[in-house]
């Protein structure tokens, strides 16, 4: 039982389930499941009881049952009690003091790396729900997550880019023209990744070697993936496609990830074949999520102990918790997408993706958000530039860019590449090392950091044109 | 040599090679990309004219529409509170279905929902009324168009089992985008019932001129309805020979953005 009293009236909340929802900002999802505040006074009396939980009671009472639930089982079997041990005297309220007063030390970087795996997911949604979006800026961008395959994501200074070429028909020319758009813009270094319209193993294939072509054709160092359900990756692993990452969409309960057709095992599998490919050259973090408030409730795997509604950003935040347990390349929350159900308009949207990004990289997660909305939610560029903008401050380790900020495919606007450009030159931020040396090579790079605008001949092209690229250029540059 | 941006533009619908001004896009392209959403805000948000579609409809020939509404009162309930549009706040006239008589021809209802897109509904709602008529009414007893307001694909199982129907075809505004605002959404359920689940519909999407066109559409949809009379039911099950849909590599699209579910 937990109690605060606001206003002269006493609320009580019956289990850390329900505290956590009502202690929630406002969003349309918790109201939809059920477990949001009624009143502003019945959620600042819940942010009063949950600051002062102790963050031991996370380690004992569970959101989600353990006896029911495998992700509730991994986290509380990946929780390191040495590095807990810092903060493991204090309560929600004292760790929100501890961060903000570590984070202006010359060390933070190292010390709250170090934090990482004593945190579980519940205790870094609860702190964020004390936090404000500055707050959550301040800290997060002292945070330091750096992972690598063909090219090292989050180094201080960068930011990266997921170049996401996707076609309705899954056509290779088609995403080649993209790619070649993005990449004429400096865009790519976090992965080139395609949604493909289609599951089909055969078309999934087709895919995956045109970018595999494309790629190494012009000794690009970054790397490819197409976004198919993690059992037809493995199976054309086992066949012998050029598989740099394996992609999965995850949850935060064993129940909806069962929606998403994934479990633990296919996971293992996939990490476990990976590994046995070692296609990275200067890391091997291979495995690739996206995640989404939202996405639990939407597949009816939102409820927790006692089949009490648990709220979206706890269960997204637990979706980090087993990321993490695989050593990822990159997670990316596509917080805009879901619909305006779970995060209603343009502020819902902005607040979800700050705490996303924050929450993420203090459990030491490799973040990355796709800055996006969808034409029935209340949000727009405006929005967008906003939400980049804080992200940019908040050191996310990469965005999502599509053409002109229009995916046809799916039906939504993320970044544009301009956007990204802009964004990097304001906040002094390069691509990464790896990618910025080819951009340099192939004569994309300016003096200034930024990229040039080379029109349609010369060395950059050149070197672009191979593979399904050669035959947007008819052939004739290649050679 | 062959002008590689135009090359590139030519193996595309996406904006690629827009220029730019500085790292930003040009003047022109944000106007483009100011218009688009515009139209697709516009498709959500505009009210389905119900008069204009039944006078469309009426000048296919069809019969005099029913107008039903869901319990969702406003766009923004709707947008918050699927569940509100999958429920009918009018009532119909209830028609139980007859016993199985071998004398009798199938009776099979189109319903026309507004979902996410009124202006697909009102662009294309009464000439694939008039496609699916052509192509079905040798094998069904076709009944009179049902216009649902601020409705989800569910509410079709409300409405076929109130009209004792064999098989229930949804015509709904699919979520616009910005390169289209007015697709077109048709689901098929055999026997419909309240609890229907999604698995158990068939779906043929992006029906527009430019993307599936209405007689390609109809004819799938012709053949579906006539499979799920053989096979006695829709969904997983039967053959869909119409276009996929859905995204696999990102998280289930909810509720509001799949007007299906």
């Amino acid at each position: 039982m937990y109690a605060a009293t606001v206003g002269g009236h006493r609320y009580t909340f019956d289990s850390l389930a329900t505290l956590l929802g009502v202690a929630s900002p406002e969003r349309s999802g918790d109201q939809l499941a059920g477990c949001a505040a009624h009143s502003d006074a019945e959620r600042a009396a819940a942010q009063r009881a949950l600051s002062e939980v102790p963050l031991t009671r996370f380690l004992t009472e569970d959101v989600v049952d353990r006896d029911a639930d495998d992700v509730t089982r991994l986290i509380l079997a990946d929780h390191d009690r040495a590095a807990f041990a810092p903060v493991s005297g204090l309560s929600v309220g004292g760790l929100r003091d501890w961060l903000l007063s570590t984070c202006v030390r010359p060390d933070a970087a190292q010390v709250l790396t170090a934090l990482a795996p004593g945190l579980t997911p519940e205790m870094a949604a609860a702190v964020s729900k004390l936090m404000t979006i500055g707050d959550m800026i301040a800290v997060s961008s002292a945070l330091r997550v750096v992972t690598a395959f063909r090219s090292t994501i989050g180094l201080p200074g960068t930011l990266a880019t997921r170049l996401q070429p996707n076609d309705p028909t899954d056509d290779p020319t088609a995403v080649a023209a993209e790619t070649l758009d993005g990449l004429l813009m400096g865009s790519g270094d976090a992965v080139i990744g395609v949604n493909p319209a289609s599951d089909s193993p055969g078309t999934v294939r087709a895919l995956l070697d045109a970018l595999d072509d494309m790629r190494s054709g012009a000794q690009i160092p970054t790397q490819t993936c197409v976004l198919t359900h993690i059992t037809t990756t493995i199976d054309l692993m086992d066949a012998g496609a050029p598989v740099d990452l394996a992609f999965q969409s995850i949850a935060g309960t064993q129940a909806a990830n069962d929606g998403f057709g994934v479990n633990l095992a296919m996971l293992n599998e996939a990490s476990a074949a990976g590994a046995e490919l070692a296609r990275g050259t200067v890391g091997d973090n291979m495995m690739y999520f996206e995640t989404g408030q939202g996405s639990a409730l939407s597949s009816g795997g939102h409820l927790g102990v006692g089949g009490r509604p648990v709220d979206q950003q706890t269960l997204e935040v637990r979706a980090y918790g087993l990321a993490r347990h695989y050593r990822p390349l990159l997670l990316n929350t596509v917080v805009g997408f879901i619909g305006p159900e779970y995060l209603y308009d343009g502020r819902q949207i902005i607040r979800a993706g700050i705490e996303d990004n924050f929450c993420g990289r203090l459990l030491g997660v490799p973040m990355g958000v796709d800055v996006c909305y969808t034409n029935h939610a209340e949000a727009g560029p405006d929005d967008m530039s906003t939400l980049l903008t804080l992200l940019v401050a908040a050191r996310t380790g990469y965005v999502i860019c599509v053409p002109g900020t229009d995916d046809i495919m799916l039906g939504y606007q993320s970044l544009s590449f301009h956007d990204v450009l802009a964004a990097r030159r304001v906040a002094g931020l390069r691509p990464a090392p790896e990618f910025e040396a080819w951009l340099e090579a192939v004569g994309l790079m300016g003096r200034d950091g930024g990229i040039l605008d080379v029109g349609t001949t010369g060395p950059a092209i050149t070197a672009l044109a191979h593979g399904p690229m050669a035959a947007l250029a008819g052939g004739s540059l290649v050679g | 040599m062959r002008d590689i941006w135009e090359a590139m533009r030519a193996a595309t619908d996406y904006r690629v090679g827009i220029g730019r001004a500085g790292d930003s896009m040009t003047t022109d392209a944000l106007l483009d990309l100011r218009e688009a959403q515009a139209r697709a805000r516009d498709a959500v948000h505009l009210p389905l004219d119900v008069d204009a579609l039944a006078r469309q409809l009426a000048e296919t020939g069809a019969a005099e529409p029913v107008v039903v509404r869901s319990r969702a009162a406003s766009r923004a309930e709707y947008l918050r509170l699927p569940d509100r549009g999958r429920e009918l706040a009018t009532g119909i006239p209830r028609r139980p279905r007859p016993d199985a008589d071998a004398q009798q021809m199938p009776r099979l209802g189109v319903v026309v929902a507004d979902g996410l897109s009124t202006a697909a509904v009102s662009h294309h709602g009464a000439p694939m009324v008039r496609a699916l008529t052509e192509e079905l009414a040798g094998d069904f007893r076709i009944e009179p168009v049902v216009i649902a307001v601020q409705a989800r694909v569910a509410i079709g199982d409300e409405i076929g089992a109130a009209l004792g129907l064999d098989e229930v075809i949804v015509l709904i505004g699919e979520r616009p985008g910005l390169s289209v605002s007015d697709s077109l959404g048709a689901y098929l359920t055999h026997h419909p019932k309240p609890g229907t689940r999604d698995s158990q519909r068939n779906c043929v999407s992006n029906i527009r001129p430019g993307g599936l066109g209405y007689a390609p559409a109809a004819a799938t949809l012709g053949s579906l309805a006539r499979g799920a009379l053989v096979l006695g039911r829709s969904g997983v099950d039967l053959k869909d020979t119409g276009p996929a849909v859905g995204a696999p590599g990102r998280p289930a699209l909810s509720d509001s953005g799949d007007p299906g579910r």
